[in-house]
C-alpha cells in the first residue's frame, strides 16, 4: 500500500528505456520515503519479464499477460491501471511522457481525480505548507517541469489526491539498475478481472514501427549543428567531424525545422535529453529550450560567429568563428594529432 | 451519414514569443499581456473536421472554446475557414483550473450539445504542452479515443479509422463511435479563411461582446441567427461547483522560477589554427576524445 509504481512501456517483449530510467528515479524515491518500488507490465509473452525489472530494485511486479494486451491500446491499459491503483493506493505513479504514457496517464487520472503532471525534468520529495489552510504536508512529489514554453520552470504539487502521477520524457532520467542480485515478488494479474469486452473497442489494424537506428542518448561524443548550418549540405561537416571522433550527430530544433537532420536528432526540451563526455555545438544560438538538453554534458565546445551567442556562457571553450572554417581544421588537427 | 462533430480549440498566449513578465508572481500566466493566438494543434484538427465535413455532405462542425470573452475570437477564426455553430464557456468559476478541472468543465458543456459522433482537438496547447484535456474529457464523457493522429482516414458504418504518428512509426487505428481525436502538428495545415465566410461571419458575436455595440448593431445581430456565438457560463451547465477551477484541480503550482542557466567559465579562442591545434591537443591528453 502507498508505494511508488511505475508503469512498464513494453515493445517486442522488451521494456522501453524510459521506463528503466522511471524505475532507477523511483527506487530513488521509494527509498527516500521508506516504500517500496512497484512496477506495472501489461502486455503478452511476458514470461521472464521480472529478471530484467528486479535489478532496478523492483519489490513486486504487477503482470498482465494477454495477446490483447499487445500491443497497447488505450481502453484495457488503463482500465488495469485503474482498478490496480484503487486497490494498491499507490502514493506516486509514474510513466513515460511518450506517446503511450501520454495517451494513458491522463485517462487514468481524470479517472482517479488525481493530479497528473507532464513532462517533469526533476522529481524530488519536499514538503509544503499550505498557509491559508493552516496545514503542512510532508513527503510529497515535487514535480519539476519546463512551462510556458521553457521560459519558466515551475514545481507541481498534489496535497490532497493520490496518486501523485507524473510524466517524464526519455533520457531526463538516468539508467542505473543497482543490483542485480535484487530480489521481489511477482504478482501475476487474472486479466479478466480488469478488463471487459467492451474495452476492446479500439483495434490497430496495421502498425509499422522501427527501432530508429539513431542513438544519439548513449553517444559519448555529440557534434551537433544549427541553424547556423546553413543546410542539409552543411550537416555533412558534422557528420564528418563525428565520423573521425567516433560521435554522433545532433541538431538543434530551427535545423530541425528546417529540415538540416532528421528529427530522430533533435536536442532540448522537445527533443531527446543528452549528456555525453563531449558536446560540439556548431550554430547554434543557445536558447533555453536547447541548453535543458545539452546543459549536463561534461565538456561543452560551442563555435559560432556571433561572440555574443547565448549558448557560450554553458561552453568550457567558445570558439568565435565560422563553422565552415573551424570545423575543418578541428579535423584536420584531429587527424594530425591522433594516435 | 451525416455526422455531428465538435472541434475543442483553445485560445493561446503565443509562448513562441514571450518576455519576462508573461507569468504572475502566483505562477499563472499573465495573458493580458500576451498577443492571444488560435492554437496551432487545434487548427490541424478543425481542418480534420473540415475534411470529414466536406465527404460527409450535411454534417455539421461545431467548436466549442473555453476561456476569456475574448476567446470568441477563436470562433470566429473556425467560422471564417468553415465552421458551422461556436460556443464560448466563460465564467470566473473556472479560473485556475489546471487540466483535470477543465476537461470537467468541457465535458459538462459538451452533454449540452446534441449527441456527437466526433470529437477532435489539437493534441496538446502551447501554453502548457500536457496533452491532458482531449483523454481527459474522454474518460469523463465515457467515450474512446485516438491521441496523435495525423489523419481521419474514414468514418463508415459507424466505425473510424484513423493514422496515428507515434514515436517509431505510424498504426492505423479502428473503432467505433463516437471517438475522440487528438490531431498531432503534423497532420495537414488548416485551410485559410474563405473570402465569402469572412464577409458572413465578420459581425458574429458573443452577448458580452454585443453590450458594448450601438443599437442598430444589435438589430442587425438579432435578426440573423447565424451572427449568433453561444456564450455559456456556469449556471447553463449542469456541473458540480467543487469540481471546478481551483477548487477542482488537484495539482497546485508550489513555485515558479525564471530559468537560468549555470554560466560557466570558459575559455575562448578564434579560429586561428594554432589555437585550434592547441585545444585538440589539450582534448586528446584528457582523454576527452581519441
Ligand atoms: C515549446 C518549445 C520547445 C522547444 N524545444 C526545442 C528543443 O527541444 N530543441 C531545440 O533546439 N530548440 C527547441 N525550441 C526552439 C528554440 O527556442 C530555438 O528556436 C532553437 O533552439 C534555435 O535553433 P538554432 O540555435 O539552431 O537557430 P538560431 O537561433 O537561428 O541560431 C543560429 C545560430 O547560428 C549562428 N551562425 C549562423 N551562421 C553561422 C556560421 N556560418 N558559423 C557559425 N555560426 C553561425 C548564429 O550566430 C546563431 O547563433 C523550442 C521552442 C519552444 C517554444
Amino acid at each position: 500500500m502507498n508505494n511508488v509504481f511505475v508503469y512498464c512501456e513494453i515493445e517486442d517483449g522488451l521494456i522501453g528505456d524510459v521506463s528503466l530510467e522511471l524505475l532507477t528515479k523511483g527506487r530513488t524515491l521509494a527509498t527516500q520515503l521508506s516504500c517500496q518500488l512497484e512496477a506495472v507490465a501489461i502486455g503478452h509473452k511476458l514470461n521472464g519479464i521480472e529478471k530484467v525489472l528486479f535489478p532496478y530494485g523492483v519489490d513486486v511486479v504487477h503482470i498482465a499477460d494477454d495477446p490483447r494486451l499487445a500491443p497497447y491500446t488505450t481502453l484495457p491499459h488503463s482500465a488495469i491501471l485503474i482498478k490496480l491503483f484503487q486497490q494498491e493506493k499507490p502514493q506516486i505513479a509514474l510513466m513515460g511522457a511518450t506517446s503511450v504514457g501520454r495517451d494513458l496517464g491522463p485517462r487514468v487520472s481524470s479517472a482517479l481525480h488525481s493530479g497528473l503532471t507532464a513532462d517533469c525534468t526533476a522529481l524530488e520529495i519536499g514538503s509544503h505548507e499550505d498557509k491559508k489552510a493552516d496545514k503542512v504536508y510532508e513527503n510529497l512529489l515535487y514535480q519539476i517541469r519546463p512551462a510556458f514554453g521553457g521560459n519558466i520552470v515551475a514545481t507541481i504539487i498534489n496535497p490532497d489526491c493520490r496518486p501523485q502521477m507524473a510524466t517524464v520524457r526519455e533520457g531526463v532520467m538516468k539508467k542505473e539498475p543497482i543490483d542485480p542480485a535484487y530480489k521481489g515478488k511477482v504478482n501475476q494479474l487474472n486479466v479478466a478481472d480488469y478488463v471487459s469486452d467492451t474495452d476492446f473497442a479500439v483495434s490497430v489494424i496495421e502498425r509499422h514501427v522501427e527501432a530508429s537506428k539513431i542513438n544519439i542518448k548513449s553517444a559519448p561524443i555529440i557534434v551537433s549543428g544549427g541553424y547556423g548550418m546553413g543546410s542539409k549540405d552543411g550537416f555533412k561537416l558534422l557528420f564528418d567531424l563525428a565520423a573521425v571522433l567516433g560521435g554522433e550527430v545532433g541538431a538543434s530544433r530551427a535545423a530541425v525545422d528546417a529540415g538540416f537532420a532528421d528529427h530522430a536528432r533533435q536536442i532540448g526540451q522537445t527533443g531527446v535529453t543528452v549528456r555525453p563526455k563531449l558536446y560540439i555545438a556548431c550554430g547554434i544560438s543557445g536558447q533555453i529550450q536547447h541548453i535543458a538538453g545539452m546543459q549536463e554534458s561534461s565538456i561543452i565546445i560551442a563555435i559560432n560567429n556571433d561572440p555574443a551567442a547565448p549558448i557560450n556562457s554553458v561552453a568550457d571553450y567558445v570558439i568565435t568563428g565560422d563553422v565552415e572554417t573551424v570545423i575543418p581544421k578541428l579535423i584536420k588537427y584531429y587527424k594530425k594529432n591522433s594516435k | 451519414m451525416s455526422l455531428n462533430i465538435l472541434v475543442l480549440a483553445k485560445q493561446v498566449p503565443d509562448t513562441r514569443n514571450v518576455g519576462k513578465d508573461a507569468m504572475t508572481a502566483e505562477g499563472t500566466v499573465n495573458r493580458a499581456a500576451l498577443p492571444a493566438i488560435f492554437n496551432p494543434e487545434d487548427l490541424n484538427a478543425l481542418e480534420q473536421a473540415l475534411r470529414l465535413k466536406d465527404k460527409h455532405p450535411g454534417s455539421t462542425v461545431t467548436v466549442l472554446t473555453m476561456g476569456p470573452f475574448r476567446a470568441a475570437e477563436v470562433i470566429r477564426e473556425a467560422l471564417y475557414r468553415g465552421a458551422d455553430k461556436g460556443y464560448v464557456l466563460s465564467d470566473r468559476a473556472f479560473a485556475g483550473s489546471d487540466t483535470l478541472a477543465t476537461s470537467y468543465a468541457l465535458s459538462c458543456a459538451i452533454r449540452n450539445l446534441p449527441q456527437l459522433d466526433v470529437i477532435v482537438c489539437g493534441r496538446q496547447a502551447i501554453d502548457g504542452d500536457t496533452a491532458q484535456v482531449g483523454p481527459q474529457v474522454a474518460e469523463k464523457l465515457g467515450m474512446a479515443q485516438i491521441t496523435y493522429a495525423e489523419e481521419i482516414l474514414s468514418v463508415e458504418k459507424g466505425r473510424i479509422r484513423v493514422k496515428r504518428r507515434i514515436e517509431k512509426g505510424i498504426e492505423v487505428l479502428e473503432g467505433k463511435l463516437p471517438m475522440l481525436v487528438t490531431v498531432n502538428g503534423s497532420a495537414p495545415a488548416c485551410r485559410p479563411r474563405n473570402a465569402r465566410l469572412l464577409m458572413k461571419y465578420k459581425y458574429a458575436r458573443i452577448p458580452n461582446e454585443l453590450q458594448a455595440a450601438n443599437e442598430d448593431y444589435i438589430s442587425l445581430n438579432n435578426s440573423r441567427e447565424f451572427l449568433h456565438i453561444g456564450e455559456w457560463n456556469v449556471n447553463d451547465i449542469v456541473c458540480e461547483p467543487a469540481e471546478l477551477g481551483l477548487s477542482g484541480s488537484p495539482t497546485k503550482v508550489k513555485k515558479v522560477e525564471n530559468v537560468v542557466f549555470q554560466a560557466k567559465e570558459s575559455k575562448t579562442l578564434t579560429d586561428n589554427d594554432t589555437e585550434i591545434e592547441a585545444l585538440i591537443q589539450e582534448l586528446i591528453s584528457n582523454h576527452t576524445i581519441g
